[in-house]
């Protein structure tokens, strides 16, 4: 099944929606602007009728997969279900109809929500203070960034380069370069965990800061992290924590007491705030003593039992966004913190790496693992062990979209070939992560036995494998001028 | 499980965390019941007080607006709501179509080629814009010109500080000139001459990046028009609550020969091996997944659902539905204005200047003004003393569809009272 796009279904005398008039009276924008400040073409939007519109975007809702109705075992994502009270919550008028300007008098119902899930926050990482402000995770990256690099500089000191493990997301080197750092790479060693040896020779007076996720992206706890930092901090550079597996060891252990200085939280991985198809999230990050000053403006701060947003911070990296940061996702997550509590939160971590460990058992037999040992709340496995029948990761994944569960991340971290990154998150029931396994085993068996039906998986979803490579080739013909399509929105035919 | 595991305790699962590192408990009060749970949250959200849409005239870049019952019917979908970035094509088309339909009415709304599947606000849209210019013309400074909301420059001169950006404010570029930035209305609402504008940005060989508001463009020239290379901005006013400032949208549009140095996610149309169309994510070469420190940015996460809302609001309204809105917000904004300039002591702060539906005005005494209007219920004007110096006792004033004529009574009554 495909749906046409609201382009397509257009009708020119479809039933608008009924606006007010004005009511009061006077000029309106033909009278007095000229006309060179008006528009000269009206925008081509659809035109449809609202229960036209409802059934377009509940046949589109009816093609996704998501954890609402799927297993959605997305490595280094955190795919856990999202409580419906959160969604109740950031819904309650006092939070949706409050305007970012009004007085801190009439706000200090949302003050307050903000200065307790920093306290939160603070208490489950073991730093001194968090910034709400950041929308998302890479945000948070840069934001921590570009706190550390006001402290090198407030030290008179030029830091230049930022250390990058080969196993870290993305986003990590991405946010470093938009920081105006120089990104070097430290290896890991054969046991997955970042080498000493490597990074030792990498640390220089140069180096502001190592960015390091603990687990690493493999799943894997780095055991020698006291040590880690104390390298790092010898040479006096900062510790930073990329906080997207922060799940594994809530109230097990904090990234404060293992010698981080700035963490960044996913709050729509961890703290269950929906995913959105993409977004939004929230990235706070939380900090030790000595980066406080630097923290963006405004600061929640707490005078007399009263709430103030504090803008007089002369240290300050300034605003990273807009206003107080996605105020709707904060009060989702101060709700599951509410629900949970210090004793549910952990309790969520334990079973987010039983889970993990159960599975990764489950399933060791048939997929490679390229690391021994217990995992902590993700694992990777490996899709080579099937390379002798031309079968890859890719088409694992598909395999498995073909059975009715999302797949997992694939190819990341890029240390591992083949790369099959599992996280199945303490939301899930034993049964559900039998029968995954049960589905990992047939399409490993598939792939011995028929391999070709793989390649052509999945069969009986909406489409089949998209041809991404004429998609790029159509859409540089159209960069070139060779081509109409734009490919990247619709256009009428003309 | 654990037996199946093989192991005997979590504690052998836990081996590799230093016993040193190991936390006794967590400081948190135990957890609660839902009903429990709900008091809390609902006692906090009492402790703030809110302003009823038809008496509320403050704005400074977050608006009341009528939201149509559809947006939040589609929105709370758990199919869209909670699916992840649409990394397997297959089973995501839903979100995949839904943000190409985004994209396509954004570069409709802007009169652009393209646009990006959305960024996190406007502020930080207007920051990767310029961080767009910065690459594509490898130069090292950007002009803003006039009343660029204050925070977003804000924002922008944190961006630009990381990368040695130097943001100058004036509208004379130069050679060293990446950008000039403007937003048309200005934050204060007044119109600026775009058109002029983007005109010497590009004698000077700059990129001109337009802040626009998306409303305004049913009716005001939009970027394409006169030539702009990129329109960024905020997409609140396009069906998003208030919510103390977020979760809002940003969006970036841009012309043809910039579409490579776009931030973020970009889908495009596919098809199948059977020749079915779908939708998928393209040029991720840009990415940070892909190209790590050579990224054009690092966003990762966007605002996907934000960009949802706005497309079912978009298309709920139509052109013409966008239009109305804007004129109704427009005629009312220009009576308030007349019957408030008219009071003892209130004159336009820029008499000589157009606007649409948001004007600055000097009041006297302005916030014993706004603690009075606050005891009737209304959210007054918003001082923008606070951002510029030269704008002492000018208050700025909104009106959109929701502020009826018997608000617009009230409020002058109020003020007269």
């Amino acid at each position: 099944m495909t749906e046409l796009l609201s382009f397509e279904k257009s009708r020119p005398n479809a039933h608008g929606p009924r606006l007010p008039d004005a009511d009061v009276d006077g000029p309106g924008s033909a009278d007095l602007l000229p006309s060179d400040q008006r528009r000269a073409n009206p925008p081509g939007l659809p035109r449809l009728s609202e229960p036209e519109i409802m059934r377009h975007y509940g046949r589109l809702a009816s093609l996704n997969y998501s954890i609402s109705e799927q297993f959605y075992p997305l490595g280094s994502c955190t795919m856990k279900y999202n409580p419906v009270a959160n969604e109740v919550a950031a819904a309650l008028p006092g939070f949706t109809d409050l305007h970012p300007y009004q007085d801190e008098d009439s706000v200090q119902g949302a003050l307050s929500l903000m200065w307790r899930l920093e306290q939160a926050l603070c208490a489950v990482v073991g730093v001194e203070r968090v910034t709400l402000q950041p929308a998302a995770g890479a945000h948070g990256e840069w934001t921590a960034l570009r706190m550390i690099q006001a402290f090198h500089r407030s030290r008179g000191e030029s830091r230049t380069e930022v250390l990058v493990p080969d196993s870290a997301h993305g986003t990590n080197p991405a946010s470093a370069a938009l920081s105006g750092f120089h990104v070097v790479e430290v290896k890991s060693g054969a046991d997955g965990r970042i080498s000493l040896a490597d990074l030792e020779s990498k640390l220089s007076p140069s180096v502001a800061a190592l960015m390091l996720t603990n687990p690493n992206t493999l799943g894997l706890f780095e055991r020698e992290i006291l040590d880690v930092a104390e390298l790092v901090h010898a040479t006096g550079a900062k510790l930073y924590y990329d906080g997207a597996n922060l799940n594994a060891f809530m109230g097990i252990c904090r990234p404060g007491d293992m010698g981080f200085d700035a963490v960044h939280m996913n709050l729509h991985k961890t703290f269950t705030t929906p995913h959105g198809g993409g977004g939004p999230g929230a990235g706070p990050v939380g900090v030790k003593a000595d980066l406080v000053p630097f923290l963006p403006t405004p600061t929640v701060e707490r005078l007399n039992g009263h709430l103030k947003l504090d803008f007089k911070r002369p240290q300050s990296i300034g605003r990273v966004r807009s206003f107080y940061g996605n105020f709707g996702m904060l009060v989702r997550a101060y709700t599951y913190i509410l629900a949970m509590g210090g004793d549910g939160l952990t309790q969520a971590s334990l079973d987010a790496v039983l889970s993990a460990n159960y599975l990764r058992n489950e399933v060791k037999d048939v997929l490679d693992m390229p690391h021994d040992g217990a995992c902590m709340h993700e694992f990777v496995a490996s899709a080579r062990n099937l390379a002798p029948h031309g079968i890859k990761a890719l088409d694992v994944a598909k395999g498995l979209l073909e059975r009715d569960f999302y797949a997992p991340t694939i190819y990341f971290p890029l240390v591992v070939p083949e790369a099959i990154m599992v996280e199945p998150t303490e939301t899930e029931s034993k049964a559900t992560l039998d029968a995954f396994a049960t589905a990992i085993k047939e399409i490993v068996k598939q792939a011995v036995e028929d391999p070709q039906s793989l390649h052509e998986a999945p069969h009986g979803l909406p489409v089949g494998r998209l041809d991404e490579v004429a998609t790029a080739r159509q859409i540089n013909a159209y960069l070139q001028g060779q081509s109409e399509d734009p490919v990247l929105r619709w256009k009428p035919a003309s | 499980m654990l037996a199946a595991i093989g192991v005997g305790s979590m504690d052998d699962l836990l081996v590799d965390i230093p016993s040193s590192l190991r936390l006794e408990s967590l400081a948190l009060p135990a957890g609660l019941s839902e009903f429990e749970t709900m008091a809390q949250v609902e006692s906090l959200a009492a402790r703030n007080r809110i302003f009823a849409d038809r008496l509320t005239f403050r704005g400074g870049g977050v608006y009341r607006r009528f939201i149509p019952a559809a947006v939040a019917a589609v929105t709370s979908k758990p199919e869209f709501y909670t699916a992840y970035t649409p990394y397997q094509p297959e089973a995501s088309q839903g979100t995949l179509q839904a943000i190409y339909e985004f994209q396509t009415l954004i570069a409709e709304l802007t009169a652009l080629d393209v646009a990006n599947a959305s960024m996190y606000d406007g502020a930080t849209a207007v920051a990767e814009a310029a961080m767009m210019a910065h690459i594509h013309t490898g130069r090292n400074e950007v002009l803003v010109a006039g009343y660029l909301h204050p925070e977003y420059l804000e924002v922008l001169r944190a961006f630009s500080e990381g990368r040695g950006i130097k943001v100058r404010k004036g509208v004379e570029a130069n050679s060293k000139t990446a950008a000039v930035i403007f937003q048309q209305p200005d934050f204060l609402g007044l119109l600026v001459d775009a058109r002029g504008l983007t005109e010497s940005a590009h004698k000077a060989g700059a990129l001109a990046i337009a802040c626009v508001d998306p409303i305004s463009l049913a009716i005001l020239a939009p970027p394409g028009e006169y030539g702009a290379d990129i329109a960024a901005g905020e997409g609140q006013q396009l069906g998003l609550s208030l919510s103390y400032g977020g979760p809002h949208v940003g969006f970036i549009a841009c012309s043809k020969e910039l579409v490579r140095r776009l931030p973020g996610r970009l889908i495009g149309t596919s098809h199948d091996a059977a020749g079915r169309r779908g939708f998928v994510l393209t040029l991720t070469a840009r990415e940070q997944h892909i190209r790590r420190e050579r990224a054009t940015s690092n966003i990762c996460t966007n605002h996907s659902l934000c960009a949802l809302a706005a497309s079912v609001y978009m298309t709920y309204m139509g052109a013409e539905g966008l239009r109305q809105i804007a004129e109704v917000s427009f005629k009312r904004a220009h009576a308030l204005a007349d019957r408030l300039s008219k009071l003892p002591g209130w004159e336009m702060a820029f008499p000589d200047r157009q606007f649409l539906y948001e004007f600055p005005i000097r009041v006297p005494k302005g916030p014993a003004l706004n603690r009075r209007l606050a005891r009737k219920g209304i959210l007054g004007g918003l001082d923008v003393h606070r951002w510029f110096r030269e704008l002492k006792g000018v208050q700025t004033f909104t009106c959109t569809e929701v502020n009826d004529a018997r608000a617009l009574d009230e409020l002058v009554e109020a003020v007269a009272g």
